[in-house]
């Protein structure tokens, strides 16, 4: 390799939380500037938004007009581009807000929403443009992104975790708090990732790593159902932080159209 | 059921158990025994028998397990948790190898488990049945696994009967319990006041020879086999007999399956406390300096997306697909390949399926037969 492959960390809608994730990485953080020149990454310090780069990491949803044309941008910027977290995959916890009448809330919220200049929903980078991989998760796991950068780097092709939650916590050794304790966990039809953090601490999975690639949901909502979880809080369970994964978006709807 | 293998019984009250629980500690073994954990039976290292889930009992339904308190001393009167043998084992994920660039090329390290000598206490007749097929699958004459053979050299297996069944227990109807019938070192029956106990291997024998013993009287040897035979006479579930599941391979356009994907959410519990699937796959960890790797071996699982993937083609992409290849091949295909069917009737896949899918059942309705055996 005669130089230093570029990346950019960009940041659209966000928590910040993806690239503070990062941040955590530790000693292969300090590593990575032997491998790659970051050229952009406003978390961490280096600021050049506007660089031409090998390799954009992309956190954070599509929520203002200014913010459509700026990913455009870098995505023309990009060689490979990868969206990062929920987010940036599936619109975020922000993207709740698409289930509501936005101006009603703005006019209740703030004393002058005209200043305000947001879209009417909030989305995820690929619905503006071509994303070559997605990372979930909320955080995500950077370990996952690291491996990923780390396929770039030997020219092999990055792929996605494809596993459910229930994997890892059996791996683990974690018990079923669905099965044990009859807590509606959206572990069966979660994406591994985050390590198993809830259930390892006995709590219900909200799948904040969002769907896996095959979601049967009916089956697992008349389970939630029979343990006693009304419509409204199934509800909630598949809108929530990943709301718009399509597979959980019309999983929610059945629901609340089953309510009515 | 009666008792099968040929055991010779003596008396111990229940304190000797920790007696022999002493003896292994200070001979340097890991007990491993069960406690109650997280709502569900788990195997920890123990050294008192205070530690023991005392008067548990387990209510095991489809989808469903809960752990009850009764108002006796008996220690084993539960019948499993989640896992016990397997990852012990086959452990569910494992740095097999090490690659590293070196100067004149690659290096690549065999990664050896640390193991020590471990005696597994409680252990049920499937446990062992299941144990036996996965020795076979990974202890095979002509390539046996390391790092399964590393840990399995070192267990010594305390079992013990089962006087109670779950109600998803089918092990009678697959000839695997539920009274032990070899495959462990130290056999234990519990009474309602002390255990009857044997040894089974020449590597049981020393562990029970000093322990308090009294020649177990015939009321006590009644009590055993009562025990057992009432086990057995309380499950309610059953699987056909092997040549019957055979037939399963004609019945693979069944629309049972179809039905099946309409319920089942290819999450892989069922494989996963299965204590006979042995599926795994392999994974490069590269260090992010890209000049050394971790190879990785983790448990995976017919219910995988990438369980089928030959390139980028899913060979089974349809969840009837999965679970018809996870049925059959362990009911119909394991009898070919290990000379027997690859259920031993535990009943965890039905405990622990999040949607409570029984596999008895489904296999009943697939082969289009009523209640019973025929
Ligand atoms: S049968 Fe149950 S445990 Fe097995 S993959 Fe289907 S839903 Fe999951
Ligand atoms: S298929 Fe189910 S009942 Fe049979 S051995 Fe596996 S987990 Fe136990």
């Amino acid at each position: 390799m005669t130089r230093k492959p570029k990346l950019a960390v960009h940041k659209f809608s966000s928590c910040d939380g993806c690239q503070l994730a990062l941040l955590n990485l530790g000693e292969p953080l300090l590593l990575l500037p032997e491998l790659v020149d970051i050229v952009h990454f406003a978390e961490a310090g280096p600021l050049d938004p506007d660089a031409q780069v090998d390799v954009s990491l992309v956190e954070g949803s599509i929520s203002t007009p200014h913010d459509v044309d700026r990913i455009k941008q870098v995505r023309e910027n990009s060689g490979y581009l990868i969206s990062i977290g929920a987010c940036a995959t599936v619109g975020g916890l922000q993207a709740l807000a698409n289930f509501t009448d936005r101006d009603a809330w703005m006019g209740q919220i703030y004393s002058n929403p005209e200043h305000i200049d947001a879209l009417q929903s909030s989305s995820a980078i690929a619905d503006h443009v071509k994303v070559d991989l997605e990372i979930p998760g909320c955080p995500v796991n950077s370990g996952q992104v690291l491996k990923a950068l780390r396929d770039l780097l030997s020219g092999i092709v990055p792929r996605s975790e494809s596993q459910s939650l229930c994997m890892d916590c059996k791996r683990c050794g974690v018990v079923c708090t669905l099965v044990t304790k009859g807590e509606p966990c959206m572990g069966p039809v979660t994406i591994a990732g985050c390590g198993s953090l809830c259930t390892s601490l006995g709590r219900a999975c909200y799948s904040c790593y969002g769907p896996t690639p095959l979601v049967n949901d009916q089956p697992l909502t008349a389970r939630f159902s029979q343990l006693g979880m009304d419509e409204a809080a199934a509800t909630r369970r598949f809108h929530f932080i990943t709301s718009h994964a399509p597979a959980f978006k019309s999983a929610g709807e059945r629901l609340k159209a089953e309510e009515e | 059921m009666p008792a099968r293998d040929n055991r010779r019984p003596a008396y111990i009250s229940r304190s000797s158990l920790q007696t022999l629980l002493d003896r292994l500690v200070s001979a340097g073994y890991a007990c491993l025994g069960p406690t109650a954990k997280d709502g569900a039976i788990q195997y920890q290292p123990i050294n008192n028998l205070n530690q023991l889930p005392r008067g548990l009992r387990n209510d095991q339904e489809p989808g469903h397990y809960r752990l009850r308190q009764a108002d006796d001393e008996r220690l084993f009167a539960w019948n499993h948790g989640p896992q016990v043998l397997k990852p012990l084992c086959f452990a569910p994920q494992e740095v097999v190898w090490q690659e590293r660039q070196t100067e004149s090329g690659m290096s690549v390290k065999q990664s050896m488990p640390a193991t020590k000598p471990t005696a597994v206490i409680g252990v049920r007749a499937c446990d062992l049945a299941a144990l036996k097929i996965q020795d076979q699958h990974f202890m095979r004459k002509d390539s046996t696994d390391p790092h399964y053979q590393a840990r399995r050299d070192q267990l010594l297996l305390i079992g013990v009967d089962c006087a109670e069944s779950a109600q998803t227990c089918f092990c009678a109807s697959t000839g695997d319990g539920p009274a032990l019938d070899g495959g462990f070192d130290i056999g234990l029956a519990e009474l309602a006041d002390g255990f009857l106990i044997w040894t089974a291997s020449a590597r049981g024998t020393p562990w029970i020879e000093e322990l308090d013993q009294q020649p177990a009287t015939d009321d006590q040897l009644a009590e055993m086999l009562q025990a057992t035979e009432n086990a057995a006479a309380g499950q309610s579930r059953h699987l056909p007999n092997e040549k019957k599941l055979t037939q399963l391979y004609q019945r693979l356009g069944h629309s049972r399956w179809l039905d099946l994907s309409k319920r089942c959410l290819s999450c892989g519990n069922c494989t996963s406390v299965c204590p006979t699937c042995f599926c795994y796959s392999y994974e490069h960890h590269t260090a992010i300096t890209g000049d050394s790797a971790e190879v990785v071996r983790s448990w995976d699982s017919c219910f995988s997306a990438t369980h089928s993937e030959m390139g980028s083609f899913q060979v089974r992409s349809g969840i009837d697909q999965r679970y018809r290849q996870w049925a059959t091949h362990k009911l119909a295909g394991w009898q070919e390949q290990f000379g027997r069917s690859g259920c031993v009737g535990c009943g965890r896949c039905i405990s622990w399926c999040p949607v409570g899918i029984d596999l008895t059942e489904e296999v009943q309705v697939i082969l289009n037969e009523g209640s019973r055996d025929v």
